[in-house]
């Protein structure tokens, strides 16, 4: 048995060495983001183009396009509709009646990815009649996967998985009240749509843009350190209106933060916090 | 106070490793200066309380990996259905929702690949029961940073397509029977 030694080992040094590069010859700047993940994804990109250290670096720095396009792979952009059903129940049952009592009702959420979440919640105000009176906000640093969220057309072999998490969510309706299947796309209804906007914004960089009673991140904070998570929640904090809401994916807290003294715990299992001054 | 853990011992396990893991966990000594963290696959859409029932019973600190904890001596941490669960340099855990790697998410490779990247020869690893081949190229990894690396021995194991393939990485790892497993834990210090 030959001892096989992975030749192509991305290290640590290494990756600072990219996050350092694109810091100065870009606007993207990974310094927060978490190093093991990093340098999963950046393995990753070297692998699938074939490059090493030196051709990485080279098209960073001269090849038109390519840090869009790095920013795109490095990213994880997995999402679901309904990702986690007993967090749109708890929205359902416990927030959404709050909300209601806002004339208008602004909803961000952050980290959006190809709009999955966003059709989920439109869905959510669907049902509770609450269309006409909310809007939200679909952002995200990927710009590519924003056109995917935008156009609202998704491979139909995902929606089995989408129709499972809905059923869980809500047995006595069915998720294709909500889209036309054609040939093997799913094109989510017209009527949704309304009162959406997706646009870019890097949590890391920008600033606030507008003022929100309900603000979704998940499973964003996950790639980020605990100081650059910081930084985010307080561009939250900033951005919620006094008493809204702010939901983090379930793995996530607040607790670990001095902020969370200006938040309420409303669930714990699905990390569910209100600005309460 | 509690300290980080210095070292760590990691078992990855599928199909019939649980109870294993079980007897290891009932033979520990009531004080140990690792970390233990265990990545068993397991169905999220049915997200088993093993953690909550193992710690009421055995009365210890056992932990389901959430965002950015602390990696700590004298706790049993298992990775939460769902995500990958990584190892950062400062050592800390962080979790990833990337694709499933073969099908597994956790995937046993991707958090034996970090963990041999951040504590090299201070990760001890084991990998036990399964029906596919994951934790096999994690074991790789695990070698050439010079981790300590065992397999259940095959012939043991409820299914062995897991074990068996580990075992094939390298001369380096170890074939090693259950009673020495349950001993290796028990004599921890
Ligand atoms: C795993 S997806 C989460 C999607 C969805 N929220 C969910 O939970 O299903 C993470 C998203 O965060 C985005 N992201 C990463 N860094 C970001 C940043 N600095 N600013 C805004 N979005 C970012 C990624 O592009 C990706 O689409």
């Amino acid at each position: 048995m030959a001892e096989l030694k992975d030749s192509n080992e991305l290290s640590f040094a290494e990756v600072e060495e990219i996050v350092f590069l694109l810091k100065n010859v870009s606007d993207f700047d990974l310094s927060g983001y978490t190093r093991s993940s990093l340098k999963r994804r950046i393995q990753r990109i070297m692998n699938l183009e074939d490059m090493d250290m030196v051709d990485l670096k080279n098209a960073l720095i001269n090849v038109e396009g390519f840090q869009q396009y790095f920013i795109q792979e490095v990213t994880v952009n997995v999402t679901e509709m309904f990702r986690d059903p007993g967090f749109y129940n708890k929205l359902n049952k416990d927030i959404i009646p709050y909300l209601q009592t806002f004339p208008r009702i602004k909803i961000w959420s952050a980290g959006c990815s190809t709009g999955e979440e966003v059709y989920s919640l439109a869905i959510l105000l669907k049902e509770n009649n609450l269309s006409d009176r909310a809007f939200i906000y679909g952002t995200d640093i990927n710009s590519k996967v924003l056109d995917v969220a935008k156009k609202g057309i998704y491979p139909i072999k995902k929606f089995k998985e989408y129709s499972d998490n809905f059923n869980a969510y809500n047995s006595t309706e069915s998720l294709s009240n909500y889209y036309t299947a054609r040939y093997d796309a799913a094109i989510i209804n017209h009527d949704l749509r309304q009162n959406i906007l997706f646009s870019t914004h890097n949590l890391a960089t920008d600033q606030v843009f507008n003022e929100f009673h309900l603000i979704t991140c998940r499973n964003v904070l996950i790639y980020f350190d605990l100081k650059l998570q910081e930084h985010v929640i307080n561009l939250f904090y900033q951005s919620l209106a006094l008493f809204g809401f702010l939901c983090l994916g379930t793995k996530e807290t607040l607790m670990r933060h001095d902020i969370m003294e200006n938040f309420k715990l409303i669930d714990k299992e699905y990390n569910i916090y209100q600005k309460i001054k | 106070m509690e300290k980080t853990a210095s070292k760590i011992i990691v078992i990855g396990g599928s199909a019939g490793a649980y109870e294993l893991i079980v007897e290891i966990l009932d033979h520990l000594p009531t004080e140990f200066s690792v970390a233990i963290i265990i990545v068993l696959h397991r169905n999220s859409k049915y997200e088993t309380k093993i953690e909550t029932s193992l710690s009421k019973r055995l009365n210890r600190n056992v932990i389901s990996v959430r965002d950015k904890l602390p990696i700590l001596e004298n706790h049993i941490y298992f990775a939460p259905p769902g995500y990958h669960t990584l190892v950062e340099p400062d050592c800390i855990f962080s979790l990833d929702i990337s694709d499933p790697v073969q099908f597994s998410r956790p995937s046993i490779d991707v958090f034996f690949e970090s963990a041999a990247a951040v504590y090299g020869k201070n990760a001890t690893a084991f990998l036990l029961s399964g029906a596919n081949n994951d934790g096999s190229e994690g074991l790789k990894a695990l070698v050439n940073n010079g981790s300590t690396c065992f397999v259940q021995k095959p012939e043991e194991a409820v299914i062995n397509t897991m074990p068996l393939a580990g075992s094939l990485v390298s001369e380096k790892v170890k074939v090693i029977s259950n009673q020495h497993i349950i001993d290796y834990f028990s004599q921890l210090m």
